[in-house]
């Protein structure tokens, strides 16, 4: 395959970014397309250029660091997967891809293609502690919980924060995230001592990191890699209402 | 801060708002489009001149007037400054950018929609409600009916296509509008969401072409029966 990227190039938060072109011949369409950015940047490293930096970890897509807008879509055309997970296959033989960091005002850019997303642990942080037994071990099965609310409760656990939904937003609102940690919690028993102070909490840390307001277009959902569905955002709000009047 | 405005001024509460205003309004479009359609009957607006005098004298109806009023403008405002508080959200945008892959233009333009259905409002109560209520009010009677004020505008092509215009942006603002003020309150279930959606719909497409039948209904079939 032959490929044309256009790849956001920022040397830090303060100086202005602006697009390189970058010609790519020889790409396998089985390649992932972290790896044709590896590969795109081993030839620049073999010319003496300076490669573009971009996150990346598990390759597996289970981490959520591959933070890429790929052609005007979070993580890619595909639905369902991270950029990791994405093959160059799902693009055409000649294309031109544009590949943007993240944008969103508490996602700063650090370098190239790689923003700060410490936002998402300060708003974890902000939900403070879980209360547990101590002392012996319990019974495996001790504390009873509906099969639903188990199966409702890990797929909002299957959140990996990458930040899909802030990207894809119009808004850049971090609801998605806030609501699937909220319910991962709520909906099981273990969560419920701290259950209120935690929505306010986080909803709190949410507002200060200055993401925007959920206007429900539902583009979190469609984008998220995990595929984490908006009824989270109805429970967050309905927990936050409940939590006000409690 | 007190917890109350505390509540109402997170992300979370100023959407509340605009999901309790914004249904508040709806339930209004349902009284107004009973009302309107008095103007139809083949009386030379006797029973909208009695409906209209019950409306202008009527206390329960004069409160709920200043609900009413109050419920546009903290719906307006609330909207405004979320749209603007959601832009400073992203200073920088995208070079490339496919929302239409995963969402829809309605969610997307509510605040273009609902800012062309705020100024269709105010020209719309300029034309029959400052110069009829606001008149009586202030002890000026009005030699012309709101029944003739009504013929004559619509009988207006400009000022009845933009009404109808007014009528197709606020379908498309109560298309997302209605269900997504459920989703707001925390209504969001696999038993009635869908339920909810399809209300929406039918809602957002029977609601504005109901209005818009009135002011076409007076500018191509109604013919001045003579008399004033």
């Amino acid at each position: 395959m032959k490929i044309t990227l256009k790849v956001w190039r920022q040397k830090n938060a303060q100086s202005e970014g602006k697009f390189e072109t970058y010609p790519a011949h020889d790409i396998s369409p089985d390649m992932s397309f972290l790896e044709m950015l590896d590969v795109v940047n081993e030839r620049l490293i073999e010319k003496n250029e300076e490669p573009f930096a971009f996150d990346h970890d598990c390759r597996e897509g289970i981490c959520g660091s591959c933070s890429l807008y790929i052609n005007g879509r979070a993580h890619g055309p595909k639905k369902g997967v991270t950029a990791c997970q994405l093959h160059m296959r799902s693009f055409d033989d000649g294309e031109t891809i544009h590949v943007e960091p993240w944008r969103a005002k508490p996602f700063p850019v650090i370098k190239d293609l790689i923003v700060d997303r410490t936002a998402f642990d300060r708003i974890m942080e902000s939900g403070g502690f879980v209360s547990v037994k101590t002392g012996s071990a319990p019974d495996g099965n001790a504390i009873l919980i509906p099969h639903d609310d188990a199966e409702m409760a890990i797929d909002a656990a299957s959140c990996i924060g990458c930040g899909a939904w802030v990207a894809a937003c119009k808004n850049a609102s971090a609801m998605l995230f806030v609501s699937a940690k909220v319910s991962q919690f709520t909906l099981l028993p273990q969560g419920h001592p701290e259950r209120e102070t935690r929505v306010l909490d986080m909803v709190a840390q949410m507002d200060k990191e200055g993401f925007g307001s959920c206007t429900n277009t539902g583009a979190c959902e469609a984008e998220c890699p995990k595929e984490i569905s908006i009824s989270n955002i109805a429970r967050l709000n309905r927990e936050f209402i409940r939590a006000n009047v409690r | 801060m007190g917890w109350l405005s505390k509540t109402f001024t997170s992300s979370v509460g100023k959407k509340l708002i605009m999901a309790l205003t914004g249904l508040f309004l709806i339930s209004f479009l349902i009284v107004h489009l009973s009302g309107n359609f008095l103007l139809l009957r083949n009386d030379n607006g006797a029973a909208f001149f009695q409906y209209s005098e019950f409306m202008k004298t009527n206390p329960v109806i004069l409160v709920m007037e200043v609900v009413l009023f109050l419920g546009f403008i903290i719906h307006a405002f609330s909207g405004f400054r979320l749209a603007l508080e959601n832009k400073k959200a992203r200073p920088v945008g995208y070079a490339v950018n496919r929302p239409s892959e995963n969402s829809s233009v309605f969610s997307r333009s509510m605040v273009w929609t609902g800012s062309i259905v705020f100024i269709f409002l105010v020209i719309h109560l300029k034309s029959f409600f400052v110069d009829h209520k606001v008149a009586s009010w202030m002890g000026v009677t009005h030699e012309e009916t709101l029944f003739q004020a009504v013929v004559s505008a619509f009988q207006n092509p400009v000022y009845t296509w933009f009404y109808v215009a007014a009528m197709v942006l606020l379908g498309f603002h109560l298309n997302h509008g209605f269900q997504s003020a459920f989703q707001t309150l925390g209504l969001n279930h696999k038993k009635y969401t869908p339920l909810i959606k399809k209300l929406g719909l039918i809602f957002s497409i029977v609601v504005p072409l109901l209005f818009a039948y009135v002011p076409l209904y007076f500018l191509l079939i109604y013919k001045t029966t003579g008399g004033n």
